[in-house]
């Protein structure tokens, strides 16, 4: 089932169009980053799936209801953290998700137990009495996502949930993410860390100047940017005749134009994954009569994937 | 609706507990009229004469009441800071109802501004001023004040909420101490200019204060032939009144789009 759907979403605030015509499909389970460079419309998108922004044209459904029709029917489905909801500092983190837990009518006993489970589940329990001004960023965004689980959601939207975060505390919300990915619940999550899209999702969709460019699996992407052939002449073998020679043989695997450079005697061409295996590619070369010294196959990275899909930001 | 409360309620509670960890929060608004005492009723107040002859003091505290009643800061302050930092847009995301944070929030102030009534009636007390009048106007003008601060609330949370953070809160709340200023609060009125009278006069804290004046049956200032001032108990009912048909529904919608 589809767990998020948007189509045709347009925003503008003043004359800034921050999202021109997006459609976004994400399957329910797993995890699903949002990608794309500063600007690019991530945030405006979702505030607009979480409810706290209309759209000014377009349709979205959140767990199958309706964004704008049926907002409170999308809340009791969501949870959102990150950049746009924070934790009260003024308030010690437990009375934080006590609150939270009131709030949505969880009753007064259970509202105590549920954020003392939560603060020993994220292992925030030692600090859960300080007020949260005092505790440091990595533990702030910890209880920041927490509090969006006090009602374990159907779907959580995380907007930049390790922005800033030093490693340790970016490895601790990552597994927290991988946790609750597994236990079922649909995440949605922006980043501007290609690891981190590349270690947590399943399905990536990169966006760009307010329009999705794309959309898939991690490999999918990767297969449709395709790969790329190095090959590197042997020193006082790059003659012309072995250029020529290297030439032949990449364009007849080659899916574009190649690249040359002659001060370091290196030819690239881009191919379409699978095209050619690298034993066999030295094969060809040797058959050719191509002296090399060194040659590689290589898969895209979603650096490249991430690139090719934010051209205009370039 | 039974919900509604509740959610209400988890937001007064968490503005209360909020206070219970910031004391200086109280003892700032507190201290605030208790250092005007002092530096109007026993500096500014010894040149002051007031019309009739009363005790200026008695005619002082009343008008502190009234402009810590009035005082949409604390209000403001809050809503900016939630908003800024991402607080209200985390209880929007809640399937709560739209009203009931912000109404909450109304709630806990007015109780707030119960409990700084009780401390500066208390410093009042100790500088000479008196209630010289029953229990049911005591009663009364603590309703009043009550009322007062909820309306007030209400222009509060829809400023911060406008302002949308603690700097620019903190910044605009230079703006609320000339209309405190600009009123009968600290000296009567009938010695200013003419048109700055008349602005003072319409002041809804000055009719607040004389109310409360009346009220307490301290003594009140000259009222210049001013509707307000002539029927200050039902002008305060009705400035109230109008405050809230404003700014609640401002600021619900502000509260619910922005």
């Amino acid at each position: 089932m589809v767990a998020i759907e948007a189509a045709g979403l347009r925003k503008s605030f003043g004359k800034v169009e921050a999202l021109r015509g997006v459609d976004l499909a994400v399957p329910e389970g797993g995890v699903c980053a949002l990608l794309g460079p500063n600007g690019a419309g991530k945030t405006t998108a979702i505030r607009i799936l979480a409810t706290l922004t209309p759209p000014d044209a377009g349709t979205a459904r959140v767990a199958g209801h309706d964004v704008i029709a049926e907002p409170r029917r999308v809340r009791e489905a969501i949870g959102l953290a990150g950049q746009h909801a924070a934790v009260d500092d003024d308030l010690s983190g437990w009375e934080n998700l006590f609150i939270i837990g009131l709030m949505l009518h969880l009753g007064r006993r259970r509202a105590r137990a549920r954020a003392t489970e939560l603060l020993e589940r994220f292992g925030l329990d030692g600090a859960g009495n300080r007020l949260v001004k005092t505790w440091s960023g990595g533990m702030r965004r910890r209880l920041d996502l927490i509090a969006s689980l006090v009602v374990e959601p159907e779907i959580l939207f995380l907007d930049e949930p390790t922005t800033g975060l030093d490693p340790r505390s970016r490895a601790e919300i990552w597994s927290a993410v991988r946790e609750l990915a597994a236990s079922g619940t649909t995440i949605l999550l922006t980043t501007q860390y290609l690891d981190e899209a590349d270690r947590l999702a399943s399905q990536i969709v990169i966006i760009d100047a307010g329009r999705v460019t794309l959309q898939g699996r991690p490999g999918e992407l990767k297969d449709r940017i395709g790969g790329r052939v190095d090959v590197v002449l042997a020193d006082g073998a790059a003659g012309e005749p072995a250029w020529t020679a290297a030439e032949t043989v990449l364009r007849g695997i080659a899916a574009g134009d190649l690249a040359a450079d002659r001060d370091t005697r290196s030819l690239t061409a881009p191919v379409k994954t699978g095209a050619i295996t690298l034993p066999e590619l030295v094969r060809r070369l040797d058959a050719a009569g191509v002296d090399v010294e060194d040659v590689s196959v290589r898969k895209p990275t979603l650096d490249e994937v991430f690139l090719a899909g934010t051209e205009t930001a370039a | 609706m039974i919900t509604a409360v509740t959610d209400g309620a988890a937001a007064a509670e968490r503005q209360l507990r909020r206070l219970r960890h910031d004391p200086t929060a109280i003892a700032l608004t507190v201290g605030g009229p208790v250092f005007f005492i002092v530096i109007f009723g026993y500096i500014f107040g010894s040149a002051i004469s007031v019309p009739g002859g009363g005790n200026y003091r008695e005619f002082l505290v009343p008008g502190l009441f009234a402009t810590t009643g009035a005082n949409i800061l604390p209000a403001m302050v809050a809503m900016a800071r939630d908003s800024g930092r991402g607080v209200v847009d985390r209880f929007r995301s809640l399937p709560i109802a739209r009203l009931a944070v912000p109404f909450g929030q109304a709630a806990s102030t007015a109780v707030y501004g119960a409990i700084s009534f009780v401390l500066m009636a208390a410093c009042g007390l100790a500088v000479g001023w008196r209630i010289h009048r029953g229990a049911g106007y005591v009663l009364a003008a603590l309703a009043l004040i009550v009322a007062f601060q909820f309306a007030a609330t209400w222009i509060g949370m829809y400023a911060g909420l406008v302002l949308g953070n603690e700097e620019k809160a903190g910044q605009a709340s230079i703006l609320v101490f000339p209309v405190m200023m600009l009123s009968n609060v600290f000296v009567p009125t009938q010695g200013m200019p003419a048109w700055l009278r008349a602005v003072a006069d319409w002041n809804p804290v000055s009719a607040f204060a004389a109310s409360l004046r009346e009220l307490f049956g301290n003594p009140a200032a000259p009222a210049n032939g001013a509707w307000p001032l002539l029927h200050p108990v039902v002008a305060s009912a009705g400035w109230i009144a109008v405050l809230l048909v404003i700014f609640v529904p401002l600021c619900v919608a502000r509260y619910a789009r922005s």
